[in-house]
């Protein structure tokens, strides 16, 4: 029901105009446009020092920008302070008050608006119900284990009820398994509190995995904004294919067909057929990357597979994940292996090194990139 | 080897006993029945400490003394906190001259500040009076202050601050609910220390002192008179408990700051889900 009345209205809760952040001679951020949703799940993903943590602290209102505006909830940020702004923080060190106990905590922002004890302790209890740590109240800061800590972290700021929750990293200092589990909590909170989520990550199985959409930056750039899907199957250049999960690159050429049919000649693989969704970014004949996610190719195990194309090569390595495996397959007449994964089902076996192997894949599966990209 | 060993020993113990004789000899004297300070010694007695009671300059100079340690303490706690907080969060131009200048009257003689101080005090015709004391002793403790605060200062988390300006508190709020708890155990001690050096400091205080005496300047005076010299063994005593009780409080407390320290960087990460 409320996905479809989102859909109906789509209002901005932050938009970003321009924005630039200059530490010294560094930019920092330079040039930063995007429009942000009431209510989704935003997640700014990139490397390290590509300034999204700078970018979540001018929203929030640490630092200033140097140039651009930056609106939230329809009123200009310029010159607010972050004690002013609709927004609340859940920073990477969770930066829990080591002198305060939970509900001492959770409570802090409460302090100011004079609600009364009664009331205060009402919002505090339901929190820590929201986040579940009922009955740790009394708890103190020191006592908190990590996943402990973060939780009291998110009572703290969703208690204020902001207009969008900004989150530094948070499952960073977590260990594999409880960031697992801490990533689809976080979903579900959001999705309870319906709150704009805006996350920053370096993990881009974490933004995958939790995002309505996500930002990918580079260098304090903005690359591409889109769903999950869209990203990973539809990138708009080489870099953000790769800085998102595997992707294997061939040369090819394009060869300017119809709208409808264009062709590309790749190489050893022969002239493709594809559509235009397959280009994310409009581009002229001539050389071109074509990419293929690993899981999009398929070894044929058994005789009678077939698929839209096929070609031979060698096993070079296969490595055993257990549900999976990845082989480096190198095909007759192209320049670098191929990755290819497989889900291990059952009677299949893995196939040894040194064994020849027949790929499959599909035209649809291919995506068709500038070449001058690096 | 052994030899050695022993040699080490025996000059570890002669040193010892050199450095505390001295002050073994206060209590000894402050309880014997005799005006004379030297040995044998005679019987037990309490009167030096009774006598104390009834010497009214002695209250007089006490009085300043707890009055000139108090406000000089307040006083450099403060600019402590304003000199090692400016140093922990800002970056200015000379920051590193300015906090090495802000330090060096730790290594001045006193006597050297004492004069400078009488001097410029003289210049501007400003009459000698237990303000001038707490100013030159202000000049000496601030250093321990800045010393003590700057590590607690620094230690603190930055994102504590901006948490708390981000749940809508204000920087004074801030201030008030976040870094002076945070920081306390480091103003306890720097409150501590520098009370302790303004109490038993004599050189500056004999300089900038008027007709009001502080203790050490008291006892100095006294010590013109034989008679009274028992008197001043047991004031000398009470001292040196007083001073040892402080500098076990301060010690305390500085271990308390430097352990929470540590908790904060020592996050434990056990797993609460697999309980």
């Amino acid at each position: 029901m409320t996905e479809k009345l989102k859909i109906d209205k789509i209002t901005n809760i932050v938009e970003l105009d321009g924005v630039e952040k200059h530490f010294g001679e560094v930019a920092a951020l330079d040039g930063v446009s995007a429009q942000i949703r009431e209510g989704e799940f935003f997640s700014l993903l990139g490397p390290s020092g590509c300034g999204k943590t700078t970018l979540l602290r001018l929203i929030a209102g640490f630092e200033q920008p140097t140039k651009g505006n930056i609106t939230i909830d329809g009123s200009q940020m310029h010159g607010v302070e972050a004690n002013e702004r609709p927004t609340n923080m859940v920073f990477q060190s969770y930066a829990i008050f080591p002198h305060l106990n939970v509900e001492e905590n959770v409570g802090y922002g409460l302090k100011r608006l004079n609600l009364g004890k009664d009331e205060t302790a009402r919002r505090v209890n339901e929190m820590l119900k929201l986040v579940d740590l009922d009955n740790y109240n009394k708890r103190p800061a020191h006592a908190l284990s990590g996943g402990q800590r973060q939780r009291v972290a998110l009572a703290r700021s969703l208690i204020m009820k902001p207009k969008v929750l900004l989150l530094d990293e948070p499952l960073s200092s977590l260990d594999k398994n409880l960031r697992e589990q801490m990533q689809v909590e976080l979903r579900h909170l959001q999705r309870t509190v319906g709150i704009t989520f805006i996350l920053v990550t370096h993990d881009q199985e974490e933004a995958l995995t939790m995002s309505d959409r996500i930002a990918v930056m580079f260098e304090g750039q903005i690359v591409q904004i889109g769903s999950p899907q869209e990203l990973y199957s539809r990138p708009k250049s080489k870099r953000v294919a790769s800085f998102i999960g595997v992707m294997n690159f061939i040369e090819g050429q394009l060869l300017k067909g119809g709208d409808q049919n264009t062709t590309v000649d790749a190489g050893i693989l022969g002239n493709v057929n594809v559509s235009p969704d397959q280009i994310p970014i409009p581009l002229n004949s001539g050389p071109v990357i074509i990419g293929i996610r690993p899981e999009m190719l398929t070894l044929l195990f058994e005789d009678r597979d077939r698929t839209e194309f096929e070609i031979s090569g060698e096993i070079l390595e296969s490595t055993y994940f257990g549900d999976m495996t990845y082989y480096t397959v190198q095909v007759t007449g192209l320049k670098s292996p191929l990755t290819i994964s497989m889900r291990n089902t059952a009677g299949r076996r893995v196939l040894d090194d040194g064994e020849s192997a027949r790929v499959g894949w599909g035209a649809e599966s291919l995506v068709i990139l500038k070449k001058s990209e690096v | 080897m052994n030899s050695n060993k022993n040699t080490l020993k025996v000059f570890a113990y002669s040193y010892l006993i050199f450095l505390y004789a001295p002050v073994l000899l206060l209590p000894i004297f402050a309880f014997n029945d005799s005006t004379i300070i030297s040995f044998p010694l005679n019987s037990f007695t309490f009167e030096w400490f009774a006598g104390l009671t009834q010497e009214t300059y002695l209250q007089e100079s006490l009085k300043n003394s707890l009055f000139v340690a108090i406000s000089t303490s307040i006083l450099s706690t403060c600019l402590g906190i304003l000199a090692s907080r400016a140093s922990a969060r800002y970056e200015f131009f000379g920051k590193k001259s300015i906090l090495s200048f802000l330090i060096l009257p730790l290594f001045l003689p006193e006597i050297i500040i004492g004069v400078a101080l009488l001097v410029v005090l003289m210049q501007l015709g400003l009459p000698l009076s237990l303000w001038t004391v707490i100013l030159g002793h202000t000049l000496v403790c601030t250093p321990f202050s800045i010393a003590i605060l700057n590590s607690a200062f620094a230690n603190m988390d930055m994102s504590l601050e901006e948490a708390s300006l981000d749940l809508g508190e204000t920087r004074f709020g801030t201030f008030k609910r976040v870094i002076l708890p945070m920081v306390s155990p480091g103003l306890i001690s720097s409150l501590l220390i520098c009370f302790t050096i303004s109490l038993d400091e004599f050189i500056i205080a004999f300089f900038l002192t008027g007709t009001e005496t502080t203790l050490p300047v008291y006892i100095w005076g006294q010590l013109r008179f034989p008679a009274k010299l028992p008197g001043v063994m047991a004031l000398g005593f009470l001292m040196l408990l007083l001073s040892l009780v402080l500098l076990s409080l301060f010690e305390y407390f500085r271990r308390r700051m430097n352990r929470s320290a540590e908790d904060k960087t020592n996050v434990q990460f056990d797993n609460l889900f697999k309980t």
